[in-house]
């Protein structure tokens, strides 16, 4: 089990430029596969193009408690990139102006920034349709000041939306750590107590599944369906809704498919699963991601790979929805992971 | 000419079949996917099931297949254990169960 992140294990992969040097050599330069610019002009989509902003993903630090197999972030307790107050009220700012009706905090476990239950505060104030903390779960029992997270999340109408790779200890514990699945089904229970998942309940949880290894996800329904029995059966938990997501090849996923030898089929199976409708919807064309320092990116996978938006707006504090909308998108051949199959985005299948 | 009877990435090619018989194969693959839709059983129970006719009759790109297959269904490694020794439960039976013709016979013949 991984332990640190690449960046503090000096890692080449660490380094941005280095990830998007391999998706673009080998098999996409010698001509094997077509690149993601190629593929959607053959449908005519080229250039991706922006349209109006629906959703604000903010990124609000690396740090977690949790060193995934898979973390597209490369987050860990290891990342010391935090987002301050001073850019988080920048982003309240343009939250109060823009039209968007979701708002999305991320992370690394963003309950660790310690103004993390001040933004939740002040960003409730304004009055967002839909309000996402993506929790890892476990971060709620890792530490006694964490424990009223989920009456904190209920106070201010937060709509929380977690990762669970299985309903089995063993694969989730193999990906996410050894504890992770006990401390998940224990947060999961908390939640369920004070009505979060609930059938009919307005305290939404909403679960991501993403694969195990180096396989894409199955239909986002049927999975679902497994899960939810599973759970009850087996935990008597409740959830809402599933979000099925495909693993993008960047960072540690990345670093894992290389060493594993599965990056070029993994690749392969990307592109022959290319769906151009899910292409139409893909989430870059109505989200924008801020980073931790408050830079803006098409989605938080752009953020990784250090790709700002095209536009002359590139910082949450020169936010201008007129410089933004109809932006070209900045794509590379990890984008061929939200185009496969019924699709990936944050909220899963698009398609 | 490949030095060895199987390549992992023939798969990829199985749809090429059609090339030389487009009517034939069209409709082998039309009946494919209509077996593999949900019905009676569940698409879950079926990929199980090809799993391990799959190891029955030895057939490395449908081992390939629906491994991948059972890991996107969320099928776990020890229910495909389990599928594989039923497959490998009637093979063995298929053998033991001729020992009653073996008896048979032995009973005929000794005095």
């Amino acid at each position: 089990m991984t332990q640190k992140s690449l960046h503090k294990r000096h890692s080449e992969l660490a380094n941005s430029k280095r990830q998007l040097e391999i998706l673009s050599n080998g098999i996409f330069q010698n001509g094997d596969l077509p690149t993601f610019k190629n593929k959607i002009a053959e449908t005519n989509q080229f250039p991706l193009k922006a349209k109006k902003l629906e959703i604000l993903q903010i990124n609000v630090g690396y740090m977690c408690n949790q060193v995934c197999e898979h973390c597209h972030v490369d987050a860990g307790p290891d990342r010391k990139e935090i987002m301050t107050r001073e850019t988080m009220q920048q982003c309240l700012d343009v939250i109060e102006k823009t039209g968007a009706h979701t708002l999305d905090l991320t992370g690394g476990a963003p309950e660790m920034n310690p103004d993390f239950r001040w933004f939740v505060e002040e960003a409730s104030k304004v009055g967002i349709k839909d309000f996402i903390v993506r929790s890892n779960l476990t971060i709620i029992r890792a530490n006694k000041k964490y424990y009223d997270l989920p009456e904190f999340f209920k106070k201010h109408n937060v709509h929380v939306v977690s990762s669970m790779p299985h309903w089995t200890r063993g694969k989730t514990d193999k990906q996410r750590g050894d504890g992770v699945f006990d401390k998940s089904i224990k947060a999961l229970q908390d939640l369920n107590a004070i009505g979060y998942g609930m059938p009919n309940s307005n305290l939404k949880l909403d679960l991501v599944y993403n694969p195990s290894g180096a396989f894409l996800p199955g239909n986002q329904a049927a999975l679902e369906k497994d899960f939810k029995k599973a759970l009850l059966d087996d935990f008597g938990i409740q959830f809402h809704n599933l979000f099925a997501i495909t693993n993008l090849p960047i960072s540690r996923f990345l670093d894992y498919l290389i060493a594993s030898e599965n990056y070029e089929d993994y690749m392969y199976a990307l592109v022959e699963a290319y769906n151009p409708a899910a292409v139409t919807n893909v989430m870059c064309t109505n989200t924008l991601s801020v980073s931790w320092d408050g830079y803006l990116y098409d989605c938080d996978f752009n953020q990784m790979l250090e790709l700002p938006v095209n536009s002359k707006a590139k910082h949450i504090s020169e936010y201008k929805e007129q410089l933004l909308e109809g932006r070209n998108i900045v794509i590379s051949q990890h984008c061929y992971g939200c185009t496969a199959g019924a699709g990936s985005s944050c909220q899963g299948s698009v398609a | 000419m490949q030095k060895t009877y199987y390549d992992p990435s023939d798969l990829k090619k199985f749809g090429k079949i059609s090339d030389w018989n487009e009517e034939l194969g069209s409709k082998f693959f039309e009946y494919y996917n209509s077996v593999f839709k949900e019905g009676a059983l569940s698409e879950r129970e079926k990929s199980l099931i090809a799993l391990a006719v799959a190891h029955t009759i030895q057939c490395p790109y449908c081992i390939d297949a629906y491994t991948g297959d059972g890991l996107q269904r969320g099928i776990t490694k020890e229910e495909m254990m389990e599928a594989l020794h039923v497959a490998g439960a009637i093979r063995g039976g298929a053998s033991l169960v001729h020992g009653v013709q073996m008896m048979n016979k032995v009973n005929k013949l000794e005095m």
